[in-house]
């Protein structure tokens, strides 16, 4: 690690990125480095361009100018924006979960995984032609990758689940398998789309010591979007505030809760008072009067 | 929520009210002819019976309908939190398709001299063979297919000019026209892979009738409205199926006596075994990369590409293989007519193979099977009804969707268990 002042180098690069639709600009020349091994944090309000980017970094737009370099070990520098979607996830390993979770509902929490390891398995197998014939070399990869996802079950707690049909478990677990089903794709950087989102303070509590472990023990990369302050700032190493498709504040969490642009646009007061929500809803009083 | 007995009875009194209003003209009145002169005549107690015969049908309905209604709110309830609760009757379907498979083996020992029989069993297995190919397709891969009859007739057309025009035999010609067809399908799902749902349906939908027409165009090559006839029947590896003559023949090989059943019988084996050939691939390639990759494309295509999977390769070998097993149930329709014009090929025929798959339940093998049995069987059974037949049909259908709406096997069985392997310990 040789730059300075500590900071590991840039995994990703992120160089005067805009994306246009129409007349509006979601993303207005934006740069960002994603630093190797730690825990980057997006944030901003609704609309600011916080998925626009992870759309953009995982081939599913194509951006309108700049680029997305990726300082891949292997592979050496990967532009991401001229990539499409699959080889952004199968070839510079940069996957992604999503803020409405996908998983494959009707497929169980095992299967989901073993999808996950579809490219590998799809060598093994020859393209499936050898595996028709149940030759060695495909066993030997299927009891891999199910070792594999069996293990990722096991350590996000999901290992009970694995017979379960994805589309069929509580949402918490769902964003877990979400998780563990980018795992098996084994990223070098991990993008999440609000993680916490609909999850109970004690499961969020569990996903910062999840993302934290991942960093610490496999020496992944992330980069999150979150809401919830409690994960931001306990998690993150770097954050960037994003307000209209611009970057307006990067730094450390401390630096990010005292930085007064930050906090006009996003944060608000510290004793922010949230209204009340109405006592009834329109679609709680209908129940009821069902119900009566 | 049940209805009241008191809401039911004016529900079955509304409908009893709107019969008395339309009865009193259509049943009520009638007019006879007396000497010349017409008269209208009462039939007053006729009317009372066809109303309170609606009163009672209208009530039983609804009461019907409730009873079911609380049953399934109840069965949701109970299987909520019980979630690893094994399938209910899994164990079922396996056991009938043992004795189902029991059954097609055993049919033309039972029915050796009924043609009729047999005849309609290979319909059905020909069904069958179409089902489970548009299954990998609209059930695996999740792509409404609303053209197969389309690689039904490439496969025909492609046996039937190989054999006509180039003296191809049944074997050779079946890989090849598989292969022909396979192009077929790779040529409707090149162009559409951007598509889904609705907007795959109408294009699968237009190539099958592109194909159609073209076939009823092309006189010079396809015969045109006169479709081609004389296709070569299947022979018995070299031994053709014909009375005593000069070259030696099946009948004469074995020492039997000739009979025309010989072929009916030999064709129906030939089905099963392509048939059963099928089968074990499809269910094989389920439990492969490939199998898997296709119920996640069904299940979610974004998350998919964000796994990095090449949807454009698992969506062109879902069509390919699809239209290779429809391409080879056509080249046995082929055999099996000995005649074939554009007139099998009818967006009917696609619109019968698709209610096949769903009827059975999206992704079931074995609900193909059954749900065949029935689209095939229940005409037939209803030709003494003549006119009604279609209604028979019509109605039957409703019905089942009515209680089954996902199939008649909706269960989804995973490709494999973490249990077997790891909980044993």
């Amino acid at each position: 690690m040789s730059s300075a002042a500590g900071t590991p180098p840039a995994l990703l690069s992120v160089e005067r990125l805009s994306m246009r639709f129409g007349g509006l600009a979601a993303i207005d020349d934006l740069s960002l480095k994603v630093p190797a091994g730690r825990i980057t944090g997006v944030i901003g309000p609704n609309g600011a361009g916080k998925t626009t980017l992870f759309n953009c970094l995982t081939g599913f737009y194509r951006p309108s100018a700049g680029g997305i370099r990726l300082h891949h070990p292997q592979l050496g520098v990967l532009r991401l924006e001229t990539l499409p979607s699959h080889e952004v996830a199968r070839r510079a390993r940069v996957v992604r979960t999503f803020q409405n979770i996908r998983t494959f509902a009707r497929m169980t929490v095992l299967e989901n995984l073993l999808v996950a390891q579809h490219n590998v398995l799809q060598r093994a197998s020859f393209f499936s032609l050898a595996g028709l014939f149940g030759r060695k070399a495909y066993r030997r990869a299927e009891e891999d990758a199910l070792a594999r996802a069996a293990g990722w079950l096991d350590r996000l707690g999901l290992i009970e689940h694995a017979d379960t049909p994805a589309g069929s478990l509580p949402y918490g677990l769902q964003r877990r398998v979400e998780i563990a089903r980018a795992l098996c794709v084994d990223p070098l950087l991990l993008c999440l789309d609000e993680p916490a989102a609909g999850l109970n303070p004690r499961e969020s509590g569990e996903l910062n010591e999840l993302l934290l472990r991942l960093v610490a023990e496999e020496r992944l990369t992330l980069l999150l979007i979150e809401h919830d302050m409690s994960v931001v700032m306990n998690v993150c190493d770097h954050i960037c505030v994003l307000n209209y498709g611009r970057r307006i504040a990067e730094g450390t969490p401390t630096e990010i809760r005292n930085d007064p642009q930050v906090i006009a646009a996003y944060l608000g007061e510290e004793d922010e008072s949230v209204p009340e929500p109405p006592a009834k809803t329109w679609a709680r009083q209908r129940a009821d009067e069902e119900a009566a | 929520m049940p209805a009241t007995l008191a809401e039911r009875g004016r529900d079955a009194a509304a409908a009893a009210a709107i019969a008395l209003l339309l009865g009193i003209p259509m049943i009520g009145l009638t007019t006879v002819d007396q000497g010349g002169a017409l008269r209208v005549q009462t039939r007053w107690p006729w009317l009372a019976v066809f109303v309170i015969a609606v009163f009672c049908g209208r009530w039983l309905l609804r009461y019907g309908l409730d009873r079911l209604r609380t049953r399934r709110t109840r069965a949701r309830s109970d299987s909520t939190g019980t979630a690893a609760r094994p399938a209910p009757g899994g164990r079922l379907p396996g056991a009938l398709a043992w004795l189902t498979f029991g059954i097609s083996l055993a049919l033309p020992l039972v029915f050796s001299d009924n043609r009729y029989v047999i005849d309609t069993a290979t319909t059905v297995l020909i069904y069958v063979m179409l089902g489970w190919g548009l299954n990998v397709v609209v059930g695996l891969a999740g792509l409404l297919d609303m053209g197969h009859a389309a690689f039904y007739a490439v496969g025909a057309y492609a046996y039937a000019l190989l054999s006509t025009r180039f003296g191809w035999g049944f074997w050779e010609a079946l890989p090849v026209a598989a292969l022909i067809a396979a192009v077929f399908g790779l040529a409707v799902g090149w162009p559409s892979l951007r598509l889904r749902g609705d907007y795959l349906a109408i294009v699968t939908l237009g190539f099958g009738e592109i194909i159609r027409v073209v076939l009823l165009n092309g006189a010079e090559f396809s015969g045109g409205p006169n479709g081609i006839s004389q296709i070569p029947r299947p022979s018995f590896f070299g031994l053709p199926f014909a009375p005593p003559g000069e070259a030696p023949t099946f009948a004469a090989f074995f020492g039997l006596e000739f009979s025309p059943m010989h072929r009916i019988l030999f064709l129906y084996y030939v089905i099963l075994m392509l048939a059963l050939l099928t089968n074990a691939l499809v269910l094989r390639l389920r439990r492969l990369p490939i199998g898997r990759a296709w119920e996640a494309m069904r299940e979610d295509e974004i998350a998919c590409r964000a796994l990095g999977m090449n949807v454009t390769h698992i969506k062109l070998s879902a069509f390919a293989l699809g239209a290779v097993l429809g391409g080879v149930a056509g080249v046995f329709f082929a055999a099996r007519q000995g005649f074939i014009s554009p007139e099998s090929f009818t967006f009917n025929e696609s619109a019968i193979i698709l209610a096949i798959v769903v009827l059975g339940g999206m992704g079931s093998q074995f609900g193909v099977v059954l749900a065949s049995l029935v689209l095939v069987l229940l005409p037939e059974i209803g030709r003494d009804f003549a006119e009604y037949r279609m209604l028979l049909f019509g109605a039957a259908m409703i019905l089942i969707m009515i209680w089954r709406p996902g199939g008649i096997l909706a269960q989804r069985e995973p490709t494999l268990r973490l249990a077997a392997k790891d909980r044993r310990v």
